[in-house]
């Protein structure tokens, strides 16, 4: 109970520093910004630039335009709307990068074939990847289901979940011991028993930091796969909008950068949940 | 009846390679039912990879392997044997119960049957109140008794121990030394076991099976006579009598026909 009370009061306390940093610079920068050589080291602070939290936040009550929804709901229904991109990448990631490890420990030379390639993919600028992905979604279809352009961003979201989860996991399958190894063979235990007695129990320390890692890059490659491929209805796209109102409603674009870190927050809070109910069982030394 | 039998055995390492390594040649040795054997030599002998060998971890190069009158390979997949090495090896997110359970579990015998086996062989290593405990919250003298018991727990009729006791203190050793030997006659289970240290070979040994390297041979094999032990054996003239051998074979001394009785 304490330890839950100070992991909440923790956690107000971060959000009440930041708040006290963003005004606290806005109150004591120059609205024009530092300017040193030529170069701007610190940005404007006047209210197109940094808008007031207040104004952020009162922004949330506001219809989106004239008569429309208000803005916490738009907001809340683009990022439920990403979220099934980011969930769906999250979990075909996870398992893609589950089943790459698994084969690259089974295989030594696939490992070395292609663990090469599972680095060089993380390379390649999404920014390029993300028309190509959309290009090819749009000549396929599931069946009668015509390719989705969420799909495209699925995929993106996916392309960049699978990573953390294939380099973590071998390392947690190849990180028994010999002599654990070989206790497992002196019980005639094969490769499929000595994975799940003793390689996937072994791995857990090193999945959920993979898992964190990956349920993080799922949320940047969703949104920014919605930026690249133009799709409609996710919270990337209302970055985007939005920031084109900059000029006239500088507290807009704010409202969807927020729903963003929130939509980040949540999927994290999902992979700790999920730590905290296998944890459980685990060691209370 | 014979437990293991090994017979013109050797191991060469990365054969045809620049780094071939020649670890054992030539081994014969037949370990009886019910008797206790200590492997002893300097570091390099191969007196592990004999262990290796008989327990079908690793293949021989040449010579033929019998375990409980079996082939080596067919004796393991029966589970005829418990192995025991330096290290503990439990598997930290397993309980203790559960950590000894797991050869029964990969044999596939009844919950019940486990559970209950499980919790014979923690009497018999003197932990049955630990068994819900986890490994990271026992001694290193307690986690290896679970492992004992661990290897004990299908009642295999040959246990294969790797410097069980290496790592513990003088005190534990001596206690788990005890142990080892009332659980072994007890349940009549024939034991090879790899050592460093001579007074544990002769204290716990009917026969000491001296080893040298470069390559791996047994150069001598010293039987040894206490009676059941007890707390004055560790003193008797007898156990110094052994331990006087054991050395003398380790150095390559010819050892004479009456040997005098002499301490150290």
């Amino acid at each position: 109970m304490n330890r839950r009370l100070r992991l909440a009061l923790g956690g107000v306390g971060a959000v009440l520093v930041g708040v006290a940093l963003w005004e606290g610079y806005k109150a004591v920068g120059d609205p024009d910004g530092t300017v040193l050589f030529g170069a701007r080291v610190l940005p404007r602070t006047d209210d197109a630039a940094m808008p007031h939290v207040w104004t952020v936040l009162s922004r949330f009550g506001d219809p989106e335009l004239a008569g429309g929804d208000p803005i916490w709901l738009v907001v809340l229904q683009a990022c439920l709307f990403t979220l099934r991109s980011v969930a769906i990448g999250f979990v075909a990631g996870a398992l893609v990068g589950l089943l790459l490890a698994v084969l690259m420990q089974r295989l030594r030379v696939v490992e070395r074939g292609l663990l090469p390639y599972v680095i060089l993919s993380q390379t390649v600028p999404l920014i390029a990847l993300a028309p190509v992905i959309a290009g090819w979604g749009g000549r396929l279809a599931i069946g009668p289901y015509p390719w989705q352009p969420w799909m495209s961003v699925t995929v993106i979201a996916l392309y960049l979940a699978f990573f953390p989860v294939a380099v973590g996991m071998l390392r947690g399958l190849q990180s028994p011991a010999p002599i654990a190894e070989e206790l497992m063979r002196s019980y005639a235990a094969g490769w499929w028993r000595t994975l799940v007695k003793l390689r996937l129990p072994a791995s857990t320390p090193y999945l959920f930091p993979a898992l964190r890692l990956a349920a993080a890059a799922a949320v940047v490659g969703a949104v920014v796969g919605e930026i690249s491929t133009g799709t409609r209805g996710g919270v990337g796209r209302l970055v985007i909008e939005y920031s084109r109102e900059a000029t006239t409603d500088p507290a807009k674009v704010f409202t969807a950068m927020v729903g963003a870190a929130a939509l980040g927050l949540a999927v994290a809070a999902i992979v700790g949940l999920g730590e905290f109910l296998v944890g459980r069982r685990r060691v209370r030394a | 009846m014979t437990s293991v039998v090994l017979e013109g055995v050797s191991k060469v390492f990365n054969a045809g390679r620049a780094d071939e390594v020649t670890a054992l040649t030539g081994v014969d040795l037949t370990v009886a039912r019910g008797e206790f054997v200590s492997l002893i030599g300097p570091s390099g002998c191969g007196k592990s990879t004999l262990l290796r060998l008989v327990g079908d971890l690793i293949q021989p190069t040449s010579g033929a392997i019998t375990v409980a009158g079996k082939s080596a390979r067919t004796a393991r997949v029966d589970q005829e044997y418990g192995i025991a090495f330096q290290q503990a090896g439990l598997f930290d997110w397993r309980t203790v119960q559960r950590n000894v359970e797991l050869p029964l579990e990969l044999r596939g015998s009844p919950r019940q049957e486990r559970h209950d086996r499980a919790r014979e062989m923690l009497d018999l290593v003197g932990l049955a109140e630990f068994a819900g405990h986890y490994p990271a919250q026992l001694s290193g003298g307690m986690q290896q008794r679970v492992a004992i018991a661990r290897a004990l727990a299908v009642h295999p009729p040959l246990l294969l121990m790797d410097e069980p006791f290496g790592a513990l203190d003088e005190m534990t050793r001596e206690r788990l030394q005890d142990e080892l030997l009332r659980i072994c006659a007890s349940t009549g289970t024939s034991t090879i076991f790899v050592t460093h240290s001579i007074p544990e070979a002769v204290y716990l040994s009917d026969r000491v099976v001296v080893m040298s390297a470069r390559p791996g041979r047994i150069t001598e094999v010293v039987p040894v006579d206490l009676g059941p032990r007890t707390e004055a054996t560790r003193q008797s003239p007898g156990f110094f009598a052994g331990i006087t051998k054991v050395r003398k074979a380790l150095r390559g001394d010819p050892v004479p026909a009456a040997e005098p009785l002499v301490a150290p």
